[in-house]
Formats: structure tokens, sequence, C-alpha cells
């Protein structure tokens, strides 16, 4: 009897942390869009990230959190938060003429996108979504993606790598600042 | 699983990407657009580690983390576009920056 008891109370817990994330996931991915400031917008992706990694430590991904917050709120937007001071604070102008047109167009785009990502998942996998598997407690550990990582998964880790270098190089051949001679 | 079952996730996920859409198509500014494309990024993640828990199979976290590598490349490409722009003096919009239309 105490055991269902702490299991439903856990369960409580669970959906209790679940609620809280997603709607702070949701939240802030609205102000993400609607701040007119790009400074704030930034500052709102902090927030839509962190409640994405409580959703990856509920879906017991670990290494996944853990590499989220390191990477996206210390490398990603820390970036965006640098460009953007150097850029300097611009607002957005309003629209001028004919903007609603494109505005409704853009609305309805976004939300046919939508009703067809949802039908797209529940057609490929709505039959297969209602019993979960049962995971150890090894699964997201950082040595089991380790593993998979570099036993399983070499090749994608290595064009991983080769697809970071290239894009580092982009970066500062767009961002340097060299005259180039034109013959 | 205790808790929300797969399918709260994956609801989570479309309506994450469906916000990152609408802001990739309604915003001019390019800093915001990229970061509307972060939101698409991270539903598509949602759904792929939710999917692997579902599953019990890594290999949908191993994926997770490339496609967050991708996103960093893309910021990186992003950020660098923006800041050529930027010296070039030109206006940061999206829909005044028609030079390569057709």
């Amino acid at each position: 009897m105490s055991v269902v008891l702490a299991a439903s109370a856990g369960n409580v817990v669970v959906w209790m942390v679940w609620l809280v994330a997603g709607f702070s996931c949701l939240a802030s991915g609205i102000a993400v869009i609607s701040f007119r400031n790009p400074f704030f917008s930034a500052l709102a992706l902090i927030g839509n990230l962190a409640s994405l990694a409580v959703m990856y430590l509920l879906l017991s991904a670990e290494f996944v959190a853990a590499a989220q917050v390191l990477v996206y709120a210390g490398a990603v937007v820390v970036m965006f938060l640098f460009v953007i001071a150097y850029v300097g604070p611009r607002q957005e102008e309003a629209w001028k003429d004919g903007p609603r047109l494109q505005t409704l167009g853009a609305v309805l785009a976004a939300g046919a996108l939508l009703v067809e990502v949802i039908v797209a998942v529940s057609l490929a996998a709505g039959n297969d979504l209602g019993h979960d598997s049962t995971v150890g407690p090894v699964f997201g550990s950082p040595s089991y993606i380790g593993r998979l990582f570099l036993v399983d998964h070499l090749l994608a880790f290595e064009i991983t790598s080769v697809v970071l270098l290239i894009a580092a190089v982009g970066g500062v051949i767009l961002g340097s600042h060299v005259k180039r001679e034109v013959p | 699983m205790s808790g929300p079952g797969t399918t709260w996730y994956l609801v989570l996920a479309a309506f994450l990407f469906g916000i990152g859409a609408l802001g990739v198509l309604i915003r001019r500014n390019p800093l915001i657009v990229l970061l509307s494309l972060e939101l698409m990024l991270n539903g598509g993640n949602l759904a792929l580690i939710a999917f692997s828990r579902h599953f019990a199979d890594g290999a949908g976290q191993i994926f997770g983390l490339a496609v967050m590598a991708v996103a960093a490349s893309e910021v990186c490409v992003g950020l660098g576009l923006v800041v050529a722009i930027n010296r070039k003096k030109l206006p940061l919009d999206v829909d005044r920056l028609s030079e390569l239309r057709g």
C-alpha cells in the first residue's frame, strides 16, 4: 500500500515538473519570437533551453541535458549576445504597406506546418506510442553515450567534427575584414 | 515511465517547432530569425530524445547531439553573415536584403 502511494506521489511530482517545464518552454518560445529587441529574445532562449534540459532529464537523457546547457546556453547564446552587442540595439521597423497580407500568410503557413507535423508523426508512430520500453539506470549516461558514439556511430562522430570545422572556417571567412583585389 | 507519456512530449515538440516556424516567417530581423531557427531545431531534438526513450534506443540521443553540432555550425555561419551585413552598412532586415532576388 505504501509502495503504491509512494509511486503515485512520484508520478504527481513528475507530472508537476513536466507541466512547469512545458509551460515555461512554450512561454519562453513565444517570448523569443515576440520581443522587439533581439537582446531580450536571446535571453528568453536561455529559459527555453533550460526548460528543455529539464525535459531531457525526465526522459533519462542526462548527457544530452548537460550538453544542451553547455553547448547552447554556454556557447551559442553567448555568441548571439556578443553579436547583438556588436551590431547595436536596432528595433524592427513597423510594417509599412501591405504587411497584413504577409503576416496572415506567415501565420497560415506556420499553422499548416504545425498540422502537417502532428499528422505526419501520428500517422507514422501513432500505433507504437501506447507502451514505453523500460530502461536501466545506464541509459543516457556519459559512458553509454560515449560507447555508442565511438563504437556504433563513429562515422557520424567524425562527420560532425568535420562539419564543425568547416563551419568555423566559414564563419571566420565571412567575418574577416579582408579587402579582396578585383583583377 | 511514470508521469507523462511520449505523446505529451511529441505534442510539446510539435508546438515548439510551430512557434519557431512562425518566428522564422513573421520576423524580419535576421538575428531573431536565427533564434527562431534554434527553436525549430530544439523541437526536433525533443522529439528525437522522446522517441529514443520510448524505444530504449540510444541512437536517437546520438542524433540529437549531432543536431546540436549542426545548430552550432549554423549559428556560426549565420552570425558571420550578420557581421558581414553590418560591416557593409546594409539594413538588418531580411525583406530589404533582396539582392539575390532573380
